[in-house]
């Protein structure tokens, strides 16, 4: 029998708080087997970065084990003093952090903090440490190691810092490798790059590893098991095609089928799970998960269910596991009917023309010492139009200008030159010289429900606020009051909600007061900035479905802006793409992700993780650093990272924007035909050495 | 708030600084009433008494009894530097909050002007400036207005530069909600916690500076009892009367000490508990 890498038994970890002890992580158990990535996915407080910790046995000030084992390759760690583990961390089990830049010490060079590593364990000198620290840096594929080792951390883009953290983490060869969410910082291209990375390296190196993380795509296409943990329980524990394949637990059957996605229809809504996640101080006595179960019973309410092995190498925790791969109770995943749409208007609720913002533009002192410096070209003659009762979803990585040109459009900057039109109106640039009327039409979800609120006014005078000021004429005290319960009720919050303060909310909660406020008045337009990436996977469906709701209900457009193509699909009927500044390619939903498209979009669309193991997407990845928009390439602003390059005249000439199709335009050199047909025949022809 | 306020009187130094402030606002209020003697009254046959049952604090060397001349003066001591805190803050918080929000070159400007205001020493400025306007209450007021408006300003606009990108204020703009608007129901609230320790600090530091500055003969003018004034009257007898000396400037420390311990417990519960308020 083959020892476990790691082996958690019935583990109980408290944290005091004031004079209480609250179960952050109950009854856990799980192992990690050599060679196995295992997943370990959890919504935010669910105990999953607390888990990992353990499992280094490390704890913060306020915890105590209340019971059960940590077994590392057999030893129980549990008992073990920081200076014992101290030959272990970094040597035997080692640590990937989230944040990379913060993880990295800023006063010491890329080479010397990896060589310290081996300095430290293997009793290396300087000179064999550093090329120790070289050779990793190879082999996680810096192509330019010598140069990266004398560079300061702040010198390299995220994805490169979090390279040089595993290369730290892999050059002890450790048995165990823990990834805490460590690609949740990145952009979906560079994390497509990365995670092949890990795949890679932990398979050649025989050692386990635990990947923590909240998305269940990326777990999906890189983890060989995954454990599924909701309120500090395991929910479920499987490999990883069975969970995804023929998940038996209530939560991950609802979960998986939450996940956003294309869909057809306006009036179809995603299944969602009702409700939140308990909070630390009053988690349930029977089912953690019961009060948003859709299948629980009075059973569930009362009696906590056993974690339970099932066909040898599953485990899961629920009175009704049986009846579920039974086929006896099926949990309703279908797509819900909401309201379709209001008949489409004719016509555009805005247009822009040509909208272009430098920032950063060279000063005086620039100019006078021939520094060379150029300003930053955030939006290049970038163009949209967004029709009546439709959703236009603004997609591109970060520095492609999306955001820059939803503000420019709202006015929070104001652009350098173009022009827009608002309801066939046009409207300055300036957003104080807009009168109103105008500024009732167009309204804005900020991507961060935690400052998008004010946290010393209540809910109901913030929405109190909106309406009165946007109204044209005086209300009265009760109309308004009217009109903020009527907004709350649109948002499917409880009147009472008016009086509560922000910190009483939870984040989909304030997402969605945030959405009341934008409606306040009746927008035509709504701006929304990745209006759902902060929230947990549960929550993100049900305010998917709000705005879907709202649009439907309101006859309101959206300008829905995300990095990630699949989550925009949902909402959207028109894409724009952008890159660099620039529009590289807009169409509808169907003509976007089918050929032709631009090559950066089908690498955009390539790079989203699915949740499902056997999925297959084009494998397509993007090579080579974002370039600054501070200097931009010449030619094709793509070429640089282009994997369907055609050759000098994309190094030279900006390519022609070429139609597709009815409404369907893609900015590339390579004629459509043959993009056409290089997508379709040769899907992987330019698949780069990444994969 | 009550939370705040039974937080702070939990911890034991800040308690100790709340009933020494107390006290010293008593004797502000009711000191002239239950000083024995009027604080100019030559008590005959008094001079050089050392403290005792008759004189508490004993009496200065011409027969002045020093407890009430300590007790009267309590009165100046704490308003002055109150009056100057109130309006350094008044000024510092509204200069702080246009230029945090605004930002751009009003910011550049009016910033550069507050640095080459604070890179002035303050005693050296108050000297320049008293002699400017000629030694009196008032002017005491004015010159340390001017002097810790730059201060306040500066931490408030830190604190507003810090809330000016949050979606709440961007969203108070696409409505097109007037600048005072944002400025003083959005923003203000979000810096009080910051201008509360703010403001106890400033006001300990306006003790000090008045002392001084009466120290120096630029406060309240003869024969009103000023502590600053005191010390130095009682400096040059301090061999034969040292007590003359101890008591009044016992009571600027203790106060001082008093007013620290205060602003230092409420810099710490603003710093947990500020989020919540």
């Amino acid at each position: 029998m083959i020892t476990p890498v790691v082996q958690v038994e019935d583990f109980n970890l408290e944290y005091r708080l004031g004079k209480r002890w609250l179960n952050v992580l109950r009854d856990v158990s799980f192992a990690i087997m050599p060679d196995e990535i295992h997943g370990l996915v959890g919504e935010s407080g669910s105990g999953k970065s607390t888990l990992a910790l353990a499992i280094m046995n490390s704890f913060t000030p306020n915890a105590r084990v209340a019971g059960g084992r940590v077994r590392f390759e057999g030893e129980d760690l549990l008992d073990r003093t920081p200076a014992e583990m101290r030959s272990i961390w970094g040597k035997r089990m080692s640590l990937v952090p989230q944040d990379a830049l913060a993880a990295l010490n800023p006063s010491h060079t890329v080479g010397d903090q990896i060589g310290e590593i081996t300095r430290l364990h293997e009793g290396l000198s300087r000179r064999e440490s550093l090329r120790r620290a070289e050779e990793m840096l190879r082999r996680v594929r810096i192509s330019d190691p010598e140069t990266v080792m004398r560079r300061y951390p702040h010198q390299l883009s995220g994805g490169m810092q979090q390279r040089v953290t595993i290369a730290m983490a892999l050059s002890t060869s450790p048995r165990l490798l823990i990834l805490d969410e460590p690609t949740t910082a990145l952009d979906v291209t560079t994390q497509a790059v990365i995670v092949d990375l890990f795949r890679d390296l932990i398979h050649d190196t025989h050692a386990a590893a635990l990947y923590v993380s909240h998305d269940l795509g990326l777990v999906a296409q890189l983890c060989d098991r995954v454990t599924v943990l909701y309120g500090g329980e395991v929910m479920a524990c499987a490999p990883a095609a069975d969970l995804y394949g023929r998940p038996l637990h209530p939560y991950t059957i609802s979960l998986l089928a939450s996940l956003p996605r294309r869909t057809e229809g306006a009036e179809t809504r995603l299944p969602t799970i009702e409700g939140v996640a308990p909070a630390l101080a009053d988690r349930p006595a029977g089912c953690v998960f019961a009060a948003r179960c859709p299948a629980a019973l009075e059973q569930c309410r009362r009696e906590k269910p056993p974690l339970e092995v099932i066909a040898g190498d599953r485990l899961i925790k629920c009175w009704r596991w049986r009846e579920i791969a039974s086929g006896a109770l099926i949990i309703d995943t279908s797509p819900q009917q909401g309201a379709g749409d209001a008949p489409p208007r004719d016509g555009y609720v805005l247009t822009a023309q040509a909208m272009f913002k430098a920032f950063d533009p060279p000063t005086l002192v620039d100019r006078l010492l021939m520094t060379g410096r150029r300003p930053l070209r955030a939006v290049d003659d970038a163009s949209l139009r967004v029709r009546a009762r439709s959703t236009l979803g603004l997609v591109g990585e970060s520095g492609s200008g999306k955001t820059t040109l939803a503000r420019l459009i709202v006015g929070l900057e104001t652009a350098d030159a173009g022009a827009l039109e608002l309801l066939d109106m046009p409207l300055d640039l300036r957003l104080n010289r807009r009168p109103r009327s105008a500024l009732r039409e167009l309204q804005m979800v900020f991507q961060n429900p935690n400052d998008a609120l004010n946290p010393y006014l209540s809910v109901g005078e913030q929405l109190g606020r909106a309406v009165r000021w946007l109204s044209d004429e005086r209300l009265s005290r009760d109309t308004v009051r009217e009109r903020v319960r009527a907004l709350l009720s649109a948002v499917r919050l409880p009147e009472t909600f008016a009086e509560r303060y922000p910190v009483e909310l939870s984040g989909g909660e304030k997402q969605r007061v945030a959405i009341a406020r934008a409606f306040a008045a009746d927008p035509a337009l709504v701006v929304a900035d990745e209006p759902t990436s902060a929230l947990d996977v549960s929550v993100q469906s049900v305010i998917l479905n709000l705005l879907k709701d709202l649009r439907a209900l309101k006859g309101a457009s959206y300008l829905l802006i995300s990095h990630n193509l699949d989550a925009v699909a949902f909402l959207a009927d028109w894409i724009v793409v952008m890159y660099l500044g620039e529009i590289v390619e807009q169409g509808s939903v169907a003509q976007v992700y089918s050929a032709p498209s631009h090559p950066y979009t089908e690498a955009l669309i390539s790079a989203i993780p699915v949740a499902d193991p056997a999925a297959q997407r084009k494998h397509i990845r993007l090579e080579g650093e974002l370039p600054s928009p501070r200097d931009l390439p010449t030619g094709c602003r793509f070429h640089t990272r282009c994997p369907r390059k055609i050759g000098a005249i994309c190094e030279h000439d900006a390519p022609p924007i070429r139609e597709a199709g009815d409404g369907h335009y893609i900015r590339c050199h390579i004629p459509i035909e043959d993009l056409t047909r290089l997508q379709v025949e040769d899907p992987a022809a330019h698949v780069s050495e990444a994969g | 708030m009550r939370t705040a306020v039974a937080q702070l009187l939990r911890r034991p130094m800040t308690l100790f600084g709340a009933i020494i402030v107390a006290l010293f606002l008593l004797a502000a209020v009711f000191g002239p009433m239950i000083a024995p003697y009027p604080y100019d009254m030559l008590i005959r046959g008094a001079a050089r008494l050392p403290p005792s049952a008759d004189y508490l604090f004993g009496t200065d060397q011409i027969g002045r009894d020093v407890f009430s001349r300590v007790l009267w003066g309590a009165r100046d001591i704490i308003t002055l530097p109150l009056l100057t805190t109130a309006l350094s803050v008044l000024f510092g918080t509204s200069i702080g909050l246009f230029i945090g929000y605004y930002g751009g070159w009003i910011d550049e400007i009016v910033s550069r002007i507050l640095d080459a205001l604070l890179a002035i020493p303050a005693l050296a400025l108050a000297l320049v400036m008293l002699r400017a306007v000629g030694p009196s209450p008032f002017g005491i007021v004015a010159v340390i207005v001017v002097l810790y408006t730059p201060i306040v300003a500066r931490v408030v606009r830190a604190a507003a530069l810090s809330l000016r990108g949050s979606g709440y204020i961007e969203a108070a703009k696409l409505r097109g909600e007037a600048v005072r608007y944002i400025l003083f129901r959005e923003i203000l609230p979000g810096v009080l916690p910051a201008l509360v320790v703010e403001a106890a600090l400033r006001f300990s530091y306006a003790i000090f500076l008045t002392a001084s500055l009466g120290f120096l003969g630029f406060g309240v003018q003869p024969p009103s009892p000023d502590w600053g004034r005191m010390v130095n009257e009682a400096r040059t007898a301090f061999s034969q009367v040292p007590w003359a000396l101890w008591f009044p400037a016992g009571a600027i420390i203790l106060l001082i000490v008093g007013v620290n311990l205060l602003s230092d417990g409420l810099r710490r519960v603003f710093r947990y508990e500020g989020q919540l308020l």
